[in-house]
C-alpha cells in the first residue's frame, strides 16, 4: 500500500496557508484570460469558486443538473455557518474551531486542513455580509450568533431558518453578475457524464443534454468538481432527489482515488419515515437542539400506550420521562455532536422505548423552552421549521413535542484530495461534500456551508493557479478535433445505449429503493462484519440484476428522466458496495462509523493504533476489489484523546 | 395527526410532448393513496403505474428537487391554484391530506407568457436567471471586503430584507398574475438590496437594469391584484413592489 503524499505545507500550524499563499505560482492577468476552468456543480462549493474564477480573470464554464444554479441543493441547509469571530466575547478563536472540528470529527480529519478552513471562515462572513445576505441581528445592529452541537461557544451566523439559502443566493448572485459579464458559460439542466484525460492530465468533460438528450464535449485548462454528496445511495435522505454521487463515480473510474466512503452522516433530528411510498426524508435544523429537549419515557408501557394512540406526550409527567442526553452528557446535554444523538436515540428505540407507530422516534419537546422564554420568542427563532413540520405531519409542535429520528443527512466520505483539493488526476480539483477533507468522521453543525464557502471563495482560487501557472501557454482545444474528446464522447453514447438496451421490467426507483434497504439495514447507523458482508454480497447480486433487468421507457434523446435516474443508480450500486467495502476494513468505531464490535458501554471505541489514517481507494477495473491506500494522520499540533462530552474538560 | 386513510383519485393531468407540441389533459386513476403521502409522492405513483403500464405518453414530466420546500423547483397548478389548495407551501409541500376521497383533481403547468412549456409540467423559467444577471447583485468581488460588523445595520431593516429574500424564484407570481407580471419576484431582490447599506449603493442602477430586463422578457405590467402575494410560497409582501416602484422612480427622477 502506497502512501499518499497531501503536500501539506511546511512551518507552524498557524504559518502553513500563510506561507503557501506567499511562495505559491501565480498567473499574470493577461494570462488568465487565456485559461479555461470547467466547474461541475453550482452549489455554495461551485457557484463560489466558478464566481470566483471569473473575478479573478479566468474563463469559466459552469455546468448544474437543476433548470437554475440557484437551485443547487445548499439552498436546503437551515441552521447556519460557522465562524470564529468571536462576537459574543465567549472565548472563541480559529485555534478553539479547528480544535472542535478536529475533535468532532474524533481525529480522522487533516490538521493543515482544518487550521486553514478555521482560519478563512471569518472572511466566509465578511464577504456574505457585503453580498447582502441579510444574516439575524441584534437590536444595536450587530449581528447575532446562536450555538450548535459540539461547541461550547455561539459562533453560528444565521439568516432565520434558512442560511443556506441565503448563503447561496449571495454566491448565486455573484455567479449571476459574472454570466452577465459573459465571464461564465453557464450550462443549466446538463449533466456530467465522464472526464476526458489528455496525456495523464483532467482536460474535460462529456456532459448530457437533459432536455434533448445531446452528447457534447468541454474543454478545461482544469476542472473543479463540486457536485455535492452521495448520501442518495440510502435512498431515503435528507438530499435532494437529483443528489447523486455520478460525477465523483465517473472520476473515481478514471483514477481519482474516493476516501473514507463508509464516513457518512446520520442526522439525528429529522421527520421519522411514515410510509414505503416516501421519497425523502426532511431535517429539522439541529439548531432545535438550542431550546428543544430530547426525551423518551422512562416506562415501557408509556412507550407502548404512545404508540397505540391511548396516550399523548402531555399526559407523562416530567418525573417519568428520560431526558437521556441531559443526564449521560451532563457538559453538552442536549448539543453533543450529531453521531452521539443519532447512536443514543436508535438505542432507546431498540430498547423498545420509541413513541411512535413504528416504534422509530423520539421526543424534542419546546414546553419547557416555551415556558422559560414564552411562545413569541420560540416563534421568532424556529417558526419556520415549527410551521414545516405542521404541514409535513399536521401536529402541532407549540402544542405536542416534536417526533423526530435520526436520516442520512451528509457524507464526510468523497473524492480523496491534497492540501490543494487536487485529486490524485493532475488537473481535476475537488471542492465542497465531493471531498473528504474537513470534517473526518463527523461533520459538526453549520461546518457544511462553512467548508463549501471557504473551499470556493478562499482556497480554489489561490490552489488552482499554482496548477495553472505553467498551463497558460497549452492552447485551448476544440473537442471536435480532438481523439479523445471523440472517443470519450463514443464511451458515453455507448454506456447509455448499453443502459436503454436492457429493457427489463423493472423500474429504476424500485432497484434504487431495494439498495436503500440493503444500505439502511446493514451499513447504517450501526455495523458488524457479518452485515458489511452481507451487503457487499447483496449489493453485487442487486447490480448484476439491474444490468439485466432494468426498465427505461422512452429514448436516450430526449427528455427522458427514467435515463437520468438509472445512470444515477447505476453508479450508486457500485458506490453502496464501496461504502461497505470501507466499513468492512475500518474495524473499529469513529465518529459516523460505529462498528458494533468496538464500543465501550454503547460509546465509539476507535483504535488510533491502527486506524488513524485516511483510506483511500483505487478502482481496478469493473467488478474487480479496488485497492486501498492510506494517508497517515500524524497530529503534531493537537493532543489525540477519548472525545469526552460528559465532563466539559 | 390525522389518520391514514387511502384515497381513490381521478387526475386530470396536462400532457404536452414538447414545446412546439399542442397539449391536451389526459385522466389517470391512482387508488389507495395514503393521507401522508406528498403530492409529489402521489404523482410518483401515477408515474411508476404509467412505467409499468409501458402508457405510450410515458411517465409524467415535472419539476421538483429538494422536496421540502425551499429549492423552488416544484411548480404546478393544481385545482387551478399555483402550489395547490395550501397557503404558504409549495407543491411539495402539500400533503394529500388536503384532498377528499373520490375527488378529481386537475394538474396543469404555470401557464405564463414568460415561462413555456418544455414538457407536460415543466417550464422554462430561465428568464428569471436572466433578470438576475442584468442586475441582481451587489457588485463586490471576493476578498478585500470590510468586517462584517463594520456597518451595524437595524434589525427592523435586516428583518425586512430577510422577508424580501425569503424569494424561492418558483414563478407562481407570474404564473398566477392576469398580467404575466414578473414585479414580486424583481421587487423581492429590488427591496432587499435596497434595504440594505451594501446594496444602496447601486439600488438606482440595480432597479432600472432588473425592470428594463423584465420588460424585455414580455412579463407584463402590475395592476396590484395582489394575487401574487397570495399565491407566493414564501409569502412575499406585495409592498415589495411598492419598494421597487419608488427606486425606479427615484432612478429615473435621477436621470
Amino acid at each position: 500500500m502506497a502512501q499518499l503524499d497531501s503536500k501539506i505545507p511546511e512551518g507552524d500550524l498557524k504559518d502553513k496557508w500563510k506561507n503557501y499563499k506567499e511562495h505559491q505560482h501565480l498567473v499574470n492577468p493577461a494570462n488568465k484570460r487565456k485559461i479555461d476552468i470547467i466547474v461541475v456543480g453550482t452549489g455554495l462549493a461551485g457557484a463560489s469558486a466558478a464566481a470566483s474564477f471569473a473575478e479573478m480573470g479566468f474563463k469559466v464554464k459552469a455546468f448544474c443538473y437543476q433548470d437554475s444554479p440557484r437551485r443547487a441543493h445548499s439552498i436546503a441547509a437551515q441552521g447556519g455557518i460557522n465562524a470564529a469571530k468571536n462576537y459574543p466575547n465567549d472565548g472563541d478563536s480559529v485555534y478553539r474551531l479547528f480544535y472542535d472540528t478536529i475533535k468532532g470529527g474524533d481525529y480522522r480529519a487533516r490538521e493543515a486542513n482544518v487550521y486553514r478552513l478555521a482560519e478563512v471562515s471569518n472572511s466566509i462572513i465578511d464577504q456574505c455580509v457585503a453580498q447582502g445576505v441579510p444574516f439575524a441581528r441584534e437590536y444595536g445592529g450587530l449581528l447575532a450568533n446562536r450555538s450548535f452541537g459540539g461547541a461550547l461557544v455561539s459562533r453560528t451566523f444565521y439568516a432565520r431558518g434558512q442560511t443556506g439559502q441565503q448563503l447561496l443566493l449571495g454566491a448565486y448572485s455573484a455567479l449571476s453578475r459574472q454570466i452577465g459579464l459573459k465571464n461564465v458559460e453557464m450550462h443549466t439542466r446538463c449533466e456530467m457524464m465522464d472526464l476526458v484525460m489528455i496525456d495523464g492530465r483532467c482536460r474535460g468533460i462529456v456532459a448530457r443534454d437533459l432536455l434533448t438528450g445531446e452528447i457534447s464535449s468541454h474543454f478545461g485548462h482544469c476542472v473543479v468538481l463540486a457536485t455535492g454528496g452521495y448520501g442518495n445511495v440510502y435512498f431515503l435522505s435528507t438530499n435532494a432527489m437529483g443528489s447523486n454521487g455520478s460525477a465523483a463515480m465517473k472520476a473515481y473510474r478514471k483514477g481519482a482515488y474516493f476516501a473514507n466512503p463508509c464516513m457518512v452522516q446520520i442526522h439525528p433530528t429529522c421527520i421519522p419515515q411514515h410510509g414505503d411510498f416516501q421519497s425523502k426524508l426532511t431535517l429539522m435544523s439541529e439548531s432545535l437542539r438550542n431550546d428543544g429537549r430530547i426525551w423518551v419515557p422512562k416506562k415501557k408501557e408509556d412507550a407502548e400506550k404512545l404508540r397505540k394512540g391511548q396516550i399523548k406526550a402531555s399526559d407523562i409527567k416530567d418525573e417519568d420521562r428520560y431526558f437521556y442526553l441531559e443526564e449521560r452528557y451532563p457538559a453538552f446535554g442536549n448539543l453533543v455532536p450529531r453521531d452521539v444523538a443519532s447512536r443514543n436515540a436508535k438505542e432507546r428505540c431498540d430498547a423498545g422505548f420509541g413513541v411512535n407507530s413504528t416504534g422509530n422516534a423520539v421526543f424534542l419537546d419546546f414546553k419547557y423552552a416555551i415556558e422559560r422564554l414564552g411562545k413569541d420568542v420560540v416563534e421568532q427563532r424556529y417558526g419556520n421549521l415549527f410551521q414545516m413540520y405542521q404541514k409535513i405531519t399536521d401536529t402541532d409542535p407549540y402544542k405536542e413535542p416534536m417526533m423526530i429520528y435520526p436520516a442520512i443527512h451528509y457524507t464526510m466520505g468523497g473524492l480523496w484530495v491534497d492540501y490543494e483539493l487536487s485529486t490524485t488526476v493532475p488537473g481535476l480539483f475537488a471542492a465542497g461534500e465531493a471531498n473528504f477533507s474537513d470534517h473526518g468522521a463527523n461533520r459538526l453543525g453549520a461546518s457544511a456551508l462553512m467548508q463549501g464557502l471557504a473551499d470556493g471563495y478562499f482556497v480554489l482560487p489561490y490552489t488552482v493557479q499554482e496548477y495553472l501557472a505553467d498551463q497558460f501557454n497549452v492552447p485551448r482545444i476544440n473537442p471536435k478535433e480532438n481523439d479523445a474528446f471523440k472517443k470519450a464522447e463514443d464511451d458515453v453514447k455507448a454506456y447509455i445505449k448499453k443502459l436503454m438496451d436492457v429493457k427489463g421490467d423493472e423500474s429504476v426507483d424500485s432497484f434504487h429503493k431495494r439498495l436503500g434497504h440493503i444500505m439502511w439495514n446493514n451499513v447504517g447507523m450501526a455495523r458488524t462484519k457479518e452485515s458489511l458482508e452481507t451487503a457487499i454480497k447483496q449489493i453485487q447480486e442487486l447490480r448484476a440484476e439491474f444490468w439485466k433487468k432494468v426498465h427505461i421507457p422512452g429514448k436516450a434523446d430526449e427528455l427522458n428522466n427514467e435515463l437520468e435516474k438509472a445512470n444515477r443508480v447505476a453508479d450508486f450500486l457500485e458506490l453502496g458496495e464501496l461504502i461497505a467495502r470501507d466499513a468492512l476494513h475500518r474495524n473499529e468505531s469513529c465518529g459516523g462509523h460505529f462498528r458494533e464490535e468496538s464500543q465501550d458501554n454503547g460509546e465509539a471505541k476507535r483504535d488510533d493504533a491502527n486506524f488513524m489514517y485516511v483510506g483511500a481507494w483505487e478502482y481496478k477495473g469493473e467488478n474487480q476489489e479496488p485497492e486501498l491506500h492510506k494517508e497517515d494522520l500524524n497530529y503534531q499540533f493537537i493532543k489525540v484523546q477519548t472525545r469526552n462530552y460528559k465532563t466539559g474538560k | 395527526m390525522s389518520e391514514n386513510k387511502g384515497l381513490n383519485l381521478t387526475l386530470k393531468v396536462w400532457r404536452q410532448k414538447d414545446r412546439h407540441s399542442k397539449g391536451q389533459f389526459k385522466e389517470y386513476k391512482v387508488e389507495n393513496i395514503s393521507t401522508e403521502a406528498s403530492f409529489l409522492e402521489m404523482v410518483d405513483i401515477l408515474n411508476e403505474q404509467l412505467i409499468n403500464t409501458n402508457d405510450p405518453d410515458g411517465p409524467v414530466a415535472f419539476d421538483h428537487d429538494c422536496r421540502e420546500g425551499i429549492c423552488g423547483m416544484c411548480s404546478l397548478f393544481i385545482n387551478g391554484r399555483a402550489h395547490g389548495p395550501d397557503d404558504a407551501i409549495t407543491t411539495c409541500q402539500l400533503h394529500m391530506r388536503k384532498f377528499k376521497d373520490g375527488e378529481t383533481i386537475t394538474i396543469e403547468p404555470w401557464r405564463s407568457g414568460g415561462f413555456p412549456v418544455i414538457k407536460d409540467l415543466m417550464v422554462d423559467r430561465s428568464a428569471y436567471d436572466k433578470i438576475m444577471q442584468a442586475g441582481g447583485f451587489v457588485s463586490v468581488s471576493t476578498g478585500g471586503v470590510p468586517d462584517a460588523n463594520a456597518i451595524p445595520i437595524p434589525k427592523a431593516d435586516a428583518d425586512e430584507a430577510m422577508d424580501a429574500a425569503a424569494c424561492i424564484g418558483c414563478g407562481a407570481c407570474a404564473a398566477t398574475c392576469k398580467n404575466g407580471s414578473a414585479m414580486l419576484f424583481v421587487s423581492a431582490k429590488v427591496s432587499q438590496l435596497a434595504l440594505l447599506p451594501q446594496g444602496k449603493v447601486e439600488a438606482a442602477k440595480r432597479a432600472k437594469a432588473m425592470v428594463a430586463k423584465m420588460d424585455e422578457l414580455g412579463f407584463g405590467n402590475c395592476t396590484n391584484t395582489g394575487a401574487c402575494e397570495l399565491e407566493c410560497p414564501k409569502q412575499v409582501s406585495i409592498s415589495h413592489i411598492a419598494r421597487l416602484n419608488r427606486e425606479f422612480l427615484k432612478a429615473n427622477i435621477k436621470d
